[in-house]
């Protein structure tokens, strides 16, 4: 019996630290969807690319692991910032839709750039911090790169819900996304926003993707099953609420693990996407969404 | 009204949608320095359509003419720029922020001035619209429309706009909330900031204005001092109902309306 719970734990515990890469990712997806109602399937390579860039700094460069990590993160906000200035917004007539074409356009492109200057092959980011080293509480084991990817996770998911509901610019950020013009005729600089948050999402990708980089080794598809994942995620919490994609990511984490866990490992993901659609056939807009009922 | 330099200078602007569906078809008017201008016609006459084409709010356009702010070309400008000049505008259905509370929507009102002076205009907003002050924390979406009305208005005002452009203010609200709204209009105008108000309200905006243009599918047919418009035997028929012949009615509103055109 006490046996049963610390397994229950366990999984609960290997779950969380595995759904606060999703939320990560589902993060940067919500971000940009709520300001400009792009769904961006170039979310997924821009973090395999800054990944990668972070993989060039810490192998090439020899730069420590903390400046590697920063500098990938802006390095990857700079090609988001200068996708949605030399792309996106060029094609400010064109429809929505098309818009998220163009973005599935950037991921062929950046897959292509990543296996251009990469390769193909698989490598490992030097990670400093162990999967082999845990810590033990009681019968419940924890890897030292679970506890510091879940740290690193809710960190930065703090830091984003400080900057949208406590700054300046977070403010602006929240206005631009419930009514452009409105913001634009108070002088609310509407492309700098958008630039800013194109910039932040990807930013958020590339930290997933380098937390992840060592449980999934680095080859230029990496992100590919955590883009999906992120993204049902994102669906699950509701596409438009920032506290949903959090929630959606952890719940979709620890649902995999107990369900690999007790029933099948083959079988985790069809079954978390079997609750997802559950979830959505009593609530359609997400758990915290609330896109849907305003719409109709 | 010679002595008095116009503060907006719009010069025969024409303005197409998608390029093809001409809406202004030759506009050209003027705001003074501290003045109350208003601007009526009837729904689809093009008054939204003039004050968008100010903010620059309608890509490419306006075709033909230009609009100059206190001596500056705004043709072809962002409205975000044209609003950091000093042109504030409560766009029709008021432009709240819903998810917002009622001191941020307030807050973005100032989002490109620095310190000085934003507790004061903070002041100056409350006591203007004391419920404003009551409901600081409420969601602006949970407003009832004369309250968000106020804070479109109290938003814009912390602007510090020197000209404030105001569509329909009057917009489905009771009587008594649009006499408390024209009189706060009134208000900001005694403290200096020039007013372009778009009404169909033809009684009401005639009352506070100093000088009234009437665009009729596009063009104007009449301007004049607000008294005069408010005695043009037309205006009165058509926007202030008043009718001298009920029976023949309809036949003579289609015969003036042929006459301005």
């Amino acid at each position: 019996m006490v046996q049963d719970m610390a397994l229950l734990v366990q999984y609960v515990v290997v779950g969380l630290a595995v759904g606060s890469l999703y939320a990560l990712v589902a993060l940067g997806i919500v971000l940009l969807y709520r300001t400009s109602r792009i769904l961006n399937f170039a979310h997924g390579d821009l973090a395999t690319f800054g990944t990668f860039i972070a993989f060039a700094l810490l192998t090439a460069w020899r730069w420590p692991f903390a400046a590697a990590s920063l500098g990938s993160l802006l390095t990857t906000a700079v090609v988001g910032a200068a996708f949605f200035f030399l792309v996106i917004r060029p094609a400010k007539e064109s429809t929505l839709l098309g818009k998220i074409v163009i973005t599935l356009g950037l991921a062929l492109v950046l897959q292509g750039a990543t296996v251009i200057l990469w390769g193909t092959g698989t490598k490992i980011l030097p990670f400093p911090l162990s999967d082999i080293k845990v810590y033990r509480l009681g019968q419940v084991v924890v890897s030292q790169i679970s506890v510091g990817s879940f740290a690193v996770g809710l960190a930065l998911m703090g830091a984003l819900y400080v900057l949208v509901q406590h700054t300046r610019v977070g403010l602006a950020m929240r206005a631009v996304s419930q009514d452009t013009v409105a913001a634009q005729v108070l002088g609310i600089p509407v492309k700098q926003i958008f630039a800013l948050t194109w910039g932040l999402a990807s930013a958020l990708g590339a930290a997933a993707g380098i937390l992840l980089a060592p449980a999934t080794l680095l080859d230029p598809y990496m992100m590919l099953d955590p883009f999906l994942k992120g993204f049902a995620a994102a669906v699950l919490g509701g596409i438009d609420s920032m506290p949903g994609a959090a929630v959606g990511g952890l719940l979709l984490g620890v649902l995999e693990a107990l369900f690999g866990g007790y029933v099948s490992v083959k079988f985790k993901t069809t079954l978390a996407f079997l609750i997802i659609i559950a979830v959505l056939v009593v609530r359609p807009e997400g758990l915290l969404g609330r896109e849907y009922k305003r719409r109709v | 009204m010679a002595e008095l330099n116009p503060l907006l200078k719009v010069h025969n602007v024409e303005t197409a949608y998608y390029g093809r569906l001409t809406v202004l078809r030759g506009v050209s008017l003027e705001v003074p320095d501290g003045r109350i201008v208003a601007l009526l016609g009837s729904n689809g006459a093009g008054k939204t359509t003039l004050l968008r084409t100010i903010m620059g709010l309608i890509s490419d356009q306006p075709e033909k003419g230009t609009v100059e702010f206190a001596g500056r070309r705004l043709n072809g400008m962002d409205p975000e720029d044209v609003a950091a000049l000093g042109i504030g505008y409560v766009i029709e259905g008021r432009g709240i922020f819903p998810e917002l509370s009622v001191h941020e929507n307030l807050q973005l009102g100032t989002y490109r001035r620095r310190g000085a002076g934003v507790r004061a205009d903070f002041d100056r907003v409350h006591g203007l619209f004391p419920i404003l002050r009551e409901r600081q924390g409420q969601l602006a979406g949970t407003l009832s429309g004369g309250e968000q009305q106020m804070l479109a208005i109290g938003r814009a005002l912390l602007m510090r706009p020197r000209l404030l452009m105001l569509d329909e203010p009057s917009l489905g609200l009771a009587p008594m909330l649009v006499r408390e709204i024209f009189r706060a209009i009134a208000g900001i105008n005694r403290d200096g900031t020039a007013i372009l108000l778009v009404e169909q309200n033809a009684r009401m905006a005639l009352s506070i204005a100093h000088t009234g243009y009437v665009l009729e599918s596009g063009r104007l047919v009449l301007e004049g001092s607000a008294q005069d418009l408010a005695e043009n035997p037309n205006v009165q028929e058509l926007y202030l109902g008043v009718t001298r012949e009920p029976s023949i009615k309809g036949w003579k509103r289609y015969k003036v309306r042929r006459r301005w055109a």
